[in-house]
């Protein structure tokens, strides 16, 4: 109990003293994952809208596999991103492994089927009337899918906090992809992992500390937007 | 609508822009792959800067287990490596997938265990004969199993003497050796843990040394680079310039007394320019 109370002070302490380390590898983490975020988000709407609005053969086995990535293990995405981005792999050309692209990248197929598959359930459950009320009243079919989404924007937004809780708190695929190499790739949950195996618990609990404070602050600034009349 | 997605991909952008982008010139950045020790040592956060700053080069240090840091290598993914597994490393060498190998300096090894000492090994001068005694008392072993070079040391301690350790009383941790040494005391059990690690864990384990300073106990440290002919992306000058610059002078006198400050002890004892047969 001691070692933990004495890892929240030292958060405190490394914040305030405005260590530049924790600083950086805290901005990286929120840069990193709000992109990856961000662009499933750009993936994971339409795509989920329209797997919700759609009906086609095979729709059933392409949900099921959406739904399936909603559960991918970070460790597996990770070591088929390094394998395809080796500098004797597929993408090797590009030279992105150890790179903080690469960690976005993988952050955002761990975080495309979560919002995928949430904006998916978040559509469908809008029930069928009022979409043909809003086609009744003459709305195009662009303008029906964007009153859905207006429709359905607290499970969408939730569908955001869960993409960013995914990433931001993932560790597997940050580790193997980005090389947690200090001042470019190192995250607050690499560096938790580095600092344990130093045996600086303390300063492990307090990057602990660190991640659940702006996971926390994003989320309360989402629930904010979400809960707003 | 049009308006909120340019917004969204305006800030797409903005987040994009203040990522780094890969290195553009191939030849700029240098992978290390090395083992965990020498990054949970802190050795690297003094050394790699001061390469970087004299050389130009970006290192990018991938700390793994010995065998993955030679794995890599041997498939053209690193361009110098620094490891701490002699045998392995000179089959890397006669294969011809690493090249130049020379030692760099030593820390060593220590068995460690629980304060009563059930099989009773506490001062024995011998590794050997206290694994035996503790594969014959069957007292509680935690092997790395994840071979790394402390993981291939401690299974050629176990060939040496003649065993084969089997059993409920050999763990395999699969982890690093940090959470080893944790586990170890958690389960009141004996291991081989590298004496930088060990050190640095003092405020959290409580395992005095049992064995210490045999020979078939000592670390040797060595530096390859790797053979070009790997992977046609291989960094070979700048594999070099990291190998000269761990032996140089300079960081050789560095790391004589690097740890003094933290452990009242110098982690490692560098000795370039000498060879295996010299130990």
């Amino acid at each position: 109990m001691g070692l933990i109370a004495e890892g929240i002070l030292h958060a405190f302490r490394l914040l305030l003293s405005g260590d530049p380390e924790v600083w950086q590898i805290t901005f990286l983490s929120l840069q990193i994952s709000g992109a990856a975020t961000l662009l499933s988000l750009a993936i994971g709407i339409p795509a989920g809208t329209a797997l919700a609005l759609s009906r086609f053969p095979g729709r059933g086995l392409v949900v099921s596999l959406v739904n399936t990535g909603m559960g991918l293990p970070p460790v597996v995405v990770g070591l088929f991103v390094t394998i395809l981005l080796w500098r004797n792999g597929v993408l090797g050309a590009l030279e992105l492994l150890y790179t903080p692209t690469a960690m976005v990248l993988a952050q955002l197929v761990i975080a495309a089927p979560i919002v995928t598959g949430l904006t998916m359930a978040a559509v469908q459950q809008v029930p069928e009337r009022f979409r043909l009320q809003v086609l009744a009243l003459g709305a195009s079919r662009t303008q029906m899918t964007w009153v859905l989404v207006k429709e359905a924007r607290l499970p969408l937004l939730a569908a955001m906090m869960a993409g960013f809780g995914g990433v931001i708190s993932e560790v597997g695929a940050s580790m193997m992809v980005g090389g947690n190499l200090k001042g470019s790739t190192r995250v607050l949950t690499t560096a938790t992992v580095l600092e344990t195996s130093k045996g600086n618990f303390d300063i492990a609990i307090a990057l602990s500390v660190i991640l659940l404070a702006i996971t926390f602050l994003v989320n309360w600034a989402l629930t904010a937007i979400q809960q707003r009349r | 609508m049009t308006r909120r997605l340019v917004l969204t991909l305006a800030l797409l952008l903005v987040m994009a822009a203040g990522l780094k982008p890969g290195p553009t010139l191939a030849q700029a950045s240098v992978i290390l792959s090395t083992t965990t020790s020498t990054q949970d040592s802190g050795l690297l956060d003094v050394l790699v800067p001061m390469f970087e700053k004299k050389s130009g080069l970006t290192v990018k240090t991938i700390s793994v287990g010995t065998g993955q840091a030679l794995a890599l290598a041997a498939r053209g993914e690193a361009d110098v490596t620094l490891a701490h597994a002699p045998a392995l490393e000179k089959k890397y060498v006669e294969e011809g997938k690493m090249q130049n190998r020379r030692v760099v300096m030593y820390n060593d090894f220590v068995i460690v265990g629980p304060e009563d000492d059930p099989a009773k090994v506490k001062g024995l001068p011998a590794a050997g004969k206290a694994l035996k005694r503790i594969a014959a008392a069957q007292a509680r072993f935690v092997s790395r199993g994840d071979k790394s070079g402390t993981h291939i040391l401690e299974l050629g301690l176990w060939k040496q003497a003649g065993l084969e350790p089997k059993g409920a009383w050999y763990i395999e941790s699969g982890q690093g050796m940090g959470a080893t040494l944790g586990i170890a005391n958690d389960r009141r059990a004996y291991t081989i843990s590298d004496r930088g690690t060990w050190l640095a864990f003092q405020k959290r384990v409580s395992l005095p040394i049992m064995v210490e300073r045999d020979r078939p106990l000592l670390n040797i440290y060595s530096v390859m680079e790797v053979n070009p002919a790997n992977g046609p992306r291989v960094n070979a000058a700048g594999g070099k310039a990291f190998a000269e610059f761990m032996l140089s002078p300079e960081v050789q006198a560095l790391i004589r007394t690097f740890g003094m400050d933290k452990y009242g002890q110098a982690l490692f004892v560098p000795i370039a320019g000498k060879k295996d047969e010299d130990f």
